[in-house]
């Protein structure tokens, strides 16, 4: 018997033991009509091979592991960054526990939201009711200050419009006639997660600004796009923008939601864009969004409303960090100070103590369209280079701007763009053009297991590791975590490598 | 803790402060979901009494905050995604298989991509055209693709997300065409999000799926004997069917099944041909052993492996349906384990006596698991199911004690502030429910996914169950939410 109480046995360990394997193993030989071991064996080496990439790549209809989530989950996800926000979904309610639980596998942190909790009938008579009874029970139970309302892919097809079901229900006295009640349509077939983030800005500065009258002021709306490091980001860039002494509002600000304190009591709501602050945005100067494909339609309003906008690819490491420093100074006329210089220099004494590590190393990077690219960026500047950079999410458009990216560097020279592909794909790839390294998010683990890259996770989704989304990647002060990670992963593989007594360990050096 | 412990608040007075949050309709709806169990009537026996008051099996109240899923998270979370040696199309946009991909830990043995499929997320990632002009040749174009790049895959199961039903496409069509061109078992689930209540409904269709589509499947040749019997409605979290299979071949059985834990479909074909279902998880799993019972004259009966009291009635119970050879191992398999039992108790008993545990799970659980907390001197203070049926809340009953606090379908706002009343030393739920309580100072683990870790079944599971009880409540960090400087006087 393996177990006892004195050491207690988990899944990680018990079903090792002998007991178990033997069970498992007549499990398969007598019941499971499983194939034999070298047909496994055969097919296994198969999949890793040209032929199979071949036919891999050739794939039309299926998809196999793709690295993008639906609308909805990008919309729940801006709207919580403003003040006393609830996220009211319309349409199927296990979309909402779906977004729910992903949000807070990823932040460690509760994630609120509501459905309206529309079912066959609704599917047939139009889900009225259920926005009528629903916003009346979310305002009655929760108190939000603001709901922001979003759209499940039933409510899209069946034609739900949320404009004229909102008035409907103010009209029917759910909430007050002068709530904020702003919206956005997120079919879950459009598109995915950055553009839900895209349409719920929109939607939410949409409400707020239809009636303004714009008086320009000194300052700049910043959008900090849908971020796994929404955290750590989004502190790192609020110490930079007061270093600077920048006025400016952030536009959807999660950091606080997203990391309430343990102290006794459950915030349902913390900090975020206070409302008045998304009202009065529409006076700045200008709009900066920090990853142009979160924010593709929002900046088409700001610019409508008048204003000077500029996107960035989430800027990280030397060069990202510089330009979006650089513009901030340029529209607001403030100096970068010496502190950020002072950092700047530090960033780069770390990567040329370092960059024997890394110089030539190669990368398989996957993710949203900005975070790959702002990677590859980061990659090229420490002498590695981007191999393959994959965005299911990624368009024509954003192959065209990576493919120019990779150009201006001699480390991109051997890179390829590989736009709308998923992470079944990635394995056929890199089984065949392997690279030194993958960076990701945590669905990367089995492509690490089944192709031995060692996997850096750097976005979101992140379930498998905790509490890192608590530290930047923006920034200097990110850049320097960004490449300590890169580091780390080299060094333990070099010692992985090097490190079995008296066979492997000629290499296992103290210093490195 | 922060807070400090309030006078304690009777159940029904707690209910009705928390119900006057609600505006008057949602208020009357939600009054029938909440309820005390009640002391036994007269002349009633006990498994008709106490909760099987609480309505249940209703339309969630929209904008409540439910913590209920969906029809395909029933099918595809649940029932079908882990049969692994098929391949599960998530037919649809693609979230749905995104959020549910690699979440429930159904553990299986194979080797991924190859011959099992399980921590995949296949899609057919459905684009405006596909709704505009329909998916059925996306879909079949899919099954090509699949059957291809996955020749060891036994069979395709096609898991309906919500646009499937309303834009008319004929998946039961594509299923029986594409079946004749590639030899294999497809089935079709209707299991659109907005289909139902709740999870339950996806279950149901689900089941209904493995009886039209897979039961008259060919089956493979295996040694029968008089000793067959399936292991029914365990998903293998965290191992769990393994945990409990050992047992059952340890007094002697064959278990020829496991549905649907490390399940093959040769698994699920052949289960007709056993002498006796024995199901975990009644709610989902019940459709499908009261048609095998009809159909192929396949007994079945519950049982429940949480904590050594009902292993070892359970065990009991299932060898009294064979000889005696079956009778005798089951008691040595029970002596045999008892001494590890003991020690489990010995070792955690003490720190666990008496403290009090408010549960909200799904299936089986808020009653199963409440006599494993029995074992371990643990009280309930309230437990309630996510989409439990009449049938649930009666069998519940028999497990709980009088004047435990019962919620069905509970809403957010609901549960926190029965939480905060109650202030339980332990709270077992979900995901979406494990900070907010854990922000209150309170201890918690899930017990959808076991938090991670498992199995919880049998005897190897019931030690680290109390192992991982103990380490949620006895960890130092619920000593330390208040700042020195800032405590009351």
């Amino acid at each position: 018997m393996p177990q006892s109480a004195d050491k207690v046995l988990d899944h990680n360990k018990l079903f090792h033991e002998p007991e178990y394997q033997d069970m498992l193993k007549a499990k398969r030989a007598k019941y499971e009509n499983a194939p034999t071991a070298p047909q496994v064996t055969e097919i296994l080496d198969w999949t890793k091979s040209w032929d199979y990439r071949e036919k891999n790549l050739a794939r039309e209809a299926l998809v196999i592991n793709p690295a993008k989530a639906c609308q909805p989950l990008g919309a729940v996800f801006a709207a919580a960054g403003f003040e006393g926000t609830m996220s009211f979904v319309h349409g199927s309610q296990g979309c909402v526990a779906y977004y729910r639980s992903h949000l807070s596998r990823h932040f460690k942190e509760p994630s609120s939201a509501v459905s309206s909790s529309m079912t066959e009938d609704a599917a047939v008579f139009g889900g009225l009711v259920n926005m009528v009874d629903g916003l009346a029970n979310t305002y009655a139970l929760y108190s939000p200050k603001m709901i922001a309302v979003s759209t499940t892919c039933m409510a899209e097809v069946i034609g739900d419009d949320l404009n004229s079901f909102i008035i409907q229900a103010k009209e029917k006295g759910s909430v007050p006639e002068d709530y904020d009640v702003p919206f956005a349509h997120t079919p879950a077939f459009v598109g995915s997660h950055v553009d839900g983030y895209d349409n719920m800005i929109k939607g939410i500065l949409g409400h707020f600004w239809k009636d303004a009258t714009r008086k320009e002021t000194d300052s700049i709306n910043i959008i900090p796009g849908f971020d796994g490091y929404a955290v750590g980001n989004i502190r790192e860039l609020n110490r930079m923008l007061r270093e600077m002494g920048v006025t400016y509002t952030l536009l959807s600000d999660v950091s606080d939601v997203y990391d309430t304190p343990s102290d006794g009591t459950f915030r349902m709501y913390d900090g975020g864009t206070k409302l008045e602050d998304a009202k009065a945005a529409v006076n700045a100067k200008a709009t900066l969004s920090m990853q142009e494909y979160n924010t593709k339609r929002t900046l088409e309003l700001c610019e409508k409303a008048g204003q000077e906008t500029a996107a960035f690819h989430y800027p990280m490491g030397v060069q990202g960090t510089d330009e979006f420093l650089m513009k901030v100074s340029d529209l607001s006329g403030k100096a970068i100070p010496d502190s950020l210089t002072l950092e700047r220099g530090r960033l780069v004494d770390a990567m040329a103590d370092s960059q024997a590590y890394l110089h030539g190393k190669t990368y398989a990077i996957y993710g949203d369209p900005d975070f790959v690219y702002a990677m590859a960026r980061f990659v090229m500047e420490t002498g590695g280079e981007p191999t393959h950079c994959l965005a299911t999410n990624g368009s024509k458009e954003w192959k065209a701007q990576m493919e120019e990216l990779l150009a201006s560097s001699p480390f991109g020279a051997n890179a390829q763009v590989w736009a709308g592909k998923d992470l079944w794909h990635l394995r056929s790839i890199l089984a065949t053009e392997p690279t030194d390294l993958l960076i990701g998010n945590s669905y990367g683990k089995y492509l690490e297991r089944d192709l031995g890259i060692p996997l850096i996770r750097l976005t979101f989704p992140i379930f498998d590791r905790h509490h890192h989304h608590r530290f930047p990647t923006w920034g200097y002060q990110g850049g320097l975590n960004v490449l300590v990670k890169l580091l780390d992963t080299v060094f333990d593989k070099l010692d992985t490598d090097t490190g079995k007594l008296g066979e492997t360990d000629i290499s296992f050096d103290l210093t490195r | 803790m922060a807070k400090d412990i309030p006078d304690p608040i009777a159940p029904e007075k707690l209910i009705e402060e928390v119900l006057s949050a609600y505006p008057a309709k949602a208020a009357k709806k939600r009054a029938k979901h909440l309820g005390v169990a009640e002391p036994v009537p007269e002349g009633e026996t006990e498994i008709v009494s106490k909760c099987d008051t609480v309505k249940s099996n209703v339309k969630s109240v929209p904008g409540v905050m439910t913590i209920r899923g969906c029809a395909y998270a029933g099918s595809k979370g649940v029932v079908w995604g882990p049969v692994k040696d098929m391949v599960h199309i998530s037919h649809g946009p693609v979230g749905c298989g995104h959020y549910s991909w690699s979440q429930r830990r159904n553990y299986y043995t194979g080797t991924t991509g190859v011959d099992s499929f399980v921590t995949f997320q296949f899609t057919t990632d459905f684009q405006e055209k596909d709704i505009v002009f329909g998916g059925d040749k996306k879909l079949e174009k899919t099954i090509d693709e699949i059957n291809t790049l996955f020749p060891l895959a036994k069979g395709i199961s096609v898991q309906s997300e919500c646009p499937i039903g309303l834009i008319g496409d004929d998946i039961e069509a594509v299923a029986r065409k594409k079946k004749k061109d590639i030899g294999k078992t497809i089935v079709p689930v209707r299991c659109e999000g907005f289909r139902g209540v709740s999870q339950s409904l996806g279950h149901h269709i689900a089941n209904d799926c493995i009886r039209d589509w897979v039961l008259d499947g060919e089956g493979s040749e295996y040694e029968a004997t008089p000793y067959d019997v399936n292991i029914i409605g365990d998903y293998n979290i965290g191992g769990d069917a393994w945990s409990s299979r050992i047992l059952l071949e340890e007094i002697g059985l064959n278990v020829v099944g496991s549905w649907s834990g490390d399940a093959t479909l040769a698994e699920m074909e052949n289960a007709p041909k056993a002498k006796l279902n024995l199901i975990h998880c009644y709610r989902s799993m019940n459709y499908i052993c009261r048609h095998m019972e009809e159909k192929h004259g396949v007994p079945w009966m519950e049982y429940n492996f949480f904590g050594p009291s009902q292993i070892a009635a359970s065990l009991r119970a299932i060898a009294a349906k064979f000889d005696k050879t079956i009778q005798d191992k089951a008691e040595a398999v029970i002596a045999k384990y008892q001494p590890l039992v003991d020690e489990i108790l010995a070792k955690y008993k003490p720190r666990l006596e008496g403290k009090k545990v408010m549960l909200y799970v799904g299936g089986l659980r808020p009653r199963h698991v409440v006599t494993a907390y029995d074992d371990l001197g643990m009280e309930i203070a309230g437990t309630g199911y996510e989409f439990a049926h009449g049938d649930d809340y009666k069998r519940t009953g028999e497990h709980i004690k009088e004047g435990t606090l019962i919620y069905d379908d509970v809403t957010g706002y609901e549960l926190e502030k029965f939480i905060e009343t109650i202030r339980p030393d332990l709270v077992g739920s979900g995901i979406k429910e494990k900070y907010p309580t854990q922000k209150m100072g309170i201890p918690f683990r899930q017990m959808h996914s076991w938090d991670y870790s498992g199995p919880y079944h049998g005897y190897d599971g019931f030690a680290i169950f109390a192992r991982d009880m103990d380490l949620a409540i006895n960890n130092p960090i619920w000593g330390m939410f208040d700042a020195p400087w800032k405590k009351s006087a």
